[in-house]
């Protein structure tokens, strides 16, 4: 199965195994993982669901289109190049593993 | 043992407000008493991922099983309050147990308008509110040909745009003269009209429900104006109404819903209420209002969890929302009110713009249509508390360039 480890600004991580097709808000949401809000209801409507993605992952996952471009302007804590909605991010194919770190603030 | 908070409801202003009170510290006991039996969840993706072809997608929950325990949260599920009695501090629930509290919050929230007209109960009519509303819905619509909606709100144009989508042929009846009426501007709905037209949606406007019958193995809707439209599935959301009965019964001021003040407070101490059911006086429409949306919902819990921790404050955060109907992305910031000026910015027929909404010739609202940055840029000025004048606003297609941190200013 798929699976995502998210890195807490503290240095903890936490790992969690995901169907195909899930993403990285909703697994979050489900297993409870702090820092990871998803307001809307995964509708990128919010931008409560800020992950930095891996750099070394950052590639082989879908590109950021123009909504979430636009939603990550308004992130509470700083927008980086690796930067994405929790919620866009889906598992999968050839992403199999990926690592996200979770940001200090995210309303 | 510390304080008590008791909070009624299980939807988002009361997870929210449990949570914001354990993140501001507050360390007494804390209730939560829910009557649905699913683990609190989310009601946004009720109306759009719910509505999309192939297997029901699971409910969203707002927190995890586990964030309960974890936070010392006592979440009560399958449990309806049958009575407060605000002078001892107890609640009666409907189970017969009594529970004690030493502030007690009103987080219950709204339901769906029952449709007014005969037939308005019979099998195959819909609303479309709870989870139980959208695995109705999800399960009846593959069999599905022809639907009637009853309502050009949001939720009633996002069903139909979801039903439309699946190839479904849909009449939406409408008995005000536009779409949306009550929550957008004239052009706005004016340009929404089209949209849906253009989509193959049969939108009737000054058309109202009259009368719904059973017809040969599924169901006929007789107009207000005297069409007859057969539908195998019918779908209503004409509005909802708080609940604040609860409340009443218990002797708390109600109007429009709970009456309380900039602080949430209702007229009896220690006791509150927000979200849906809230009705409250709100700086940006200089009345008292009732908002409906996750917005609402989540900011006046963040605002109350400072209030019951010894942080007074107004709440006083600028409103926004949402609706998702097809591909068309609205968002809106702000309240604007018949009267506003609109001035478009962009073009409307491009599919990308916005609409500002000017009152006495300062900017109140913004809606902007599949404009995200837009919506951004309005809240951040909105919320800033600077005035912008119609005259920052000519020339401009975007709010982005008002709100660039250099921006020229007129």
């Amino acid at each position: 199965m798929p699976t995502i480890i998210y890195s807490q600004p503290d240095g903890t991580s936490t790992e969690v195994e995901v169907a195909d097709g899930g993403n990285v808000m909703r697994a979050a949401v489900n297993e409870g993982i702090a820092g990871i809000v998803g307001e809307c209801g995964g509708q990128a409507m919010c931008a409560t669901c800020h992950v930095y993605v891996d750099p070394q992952d950052a590639a082989s996952l879908s590109p950021v289109e123009d909504d979430e471009d636009e939603m990550l302007d308004c992130t509470t804590a700083e927008r980086t190049e690796f930067s994405r909605l929790g919620c866009q991010v889906k598992l999968g194919g050839p992403v199999q593993r990926l690592r996200v770190s979770i940001p200090s603030d995210q309303v | 043992m510390g304080e008590h908070i008791l909070i009624i409801g299980g939807g988002q202003s009361a997870v929210q407000l449990a949570d914001s009170l354990r993140s501001e510290g507050f360390a007494g006991k804390l209730t939560l008493i829910s009557q649905d039996t699913e683990l609190p969840y989310q009601r946004p993706p009720l109306s759009k991922d719910f509505m999309a072809e192939g297997a029901a997608p699971e409910l969203l929950p707002l927190r995890a099983e586990s964030f309960y325990e974890q936070q010392d949260i006592d979440l009560i599920r399958a449990t309806r309050v049958e009575m407060v009695d605000p002078r001892a501090r107890i609640v009666h629930l409907h189970d017969g147990r009594q529970l004690g509290y030493d502030k007690l919050v009103f987080a219950t929230g709204a339901r769906n308008r029952p449709l007014p007209c005969p037939g308005g109960d019979l099998e195959g009519v819909h609303g479309l509110r709870d989870a139980a509303d959208a695995h109705a819905l999800h399960a009846a619509l593959p069999g599905a040909r022809r639907v009637v909606v009853i309502g050009a709100g949001f939720i009633g144009l996002e069903f139909a745009a979801a039903a439309r989508a699946r190839g479904i042929e849909v009449t939406v009846l409408e008995f005000a003269p536009r779409p949306m009426g009550r929550a957008v501007s004239a052009p706005l709905s004016g340009w929404f009209t089209k949209a849906h037209l253009a989509a193959g949606i049969q939108l009737r406007l000054e058309e109202g429900v009259a009368e719904i019958a059973e017809h040969s193995g599924g169901l006929q809707v007789l107009s207000s104006t005297g069409n007859s439209y057969l539908a195998d599935l019918v779908v209503y959301g004409v509005g909802v109404l708080p609940n604040a009965e609860l409340a009443e019964a218990a002797g708390v001021p109600v109007d429009n819903g709970i009456t309380v003040d900039e602080q949430l407070r209702t007229g009896l101490e220690g006791i509150y209420a927000l979200g849906d059911c809230a009705n409250f006086p709100s700086v940006h429409c200089g009345s008292s209002i009732r908002l409906e949306s996750v917005q609402n919902a989540t900011d006046q819990a963040r605002t109350l969890a400072r209030i019951l921790t010894g942080q007074p404050q107004p709440y006083r955060m600028l409103p926004w929302f949402w609706s998702t109907q097809g591909s068309i992305r609205l968002q809106i910031a702000g309240l604007a009110a018949p009267g506003d000026e609109p001035v478009v910015l962009g073009d409307l027929s491009s599919g990308r713009f916005s609409i500002a909404l000017l009152r006495e010739g300062v900017l109140v609202a913004v809606e902007s249509v599949n404009r995200p940055a837009d919506h951004i840029a309005a809240r951040k000025l909105l919320s800033g508390g600077q005035r912008i004048t119609a005259d920052r606003l000519e020339g401009i297609t975007s709010l982005k360039e008002l709100s660039a941190p250099m921006a020229p200013v007129a």
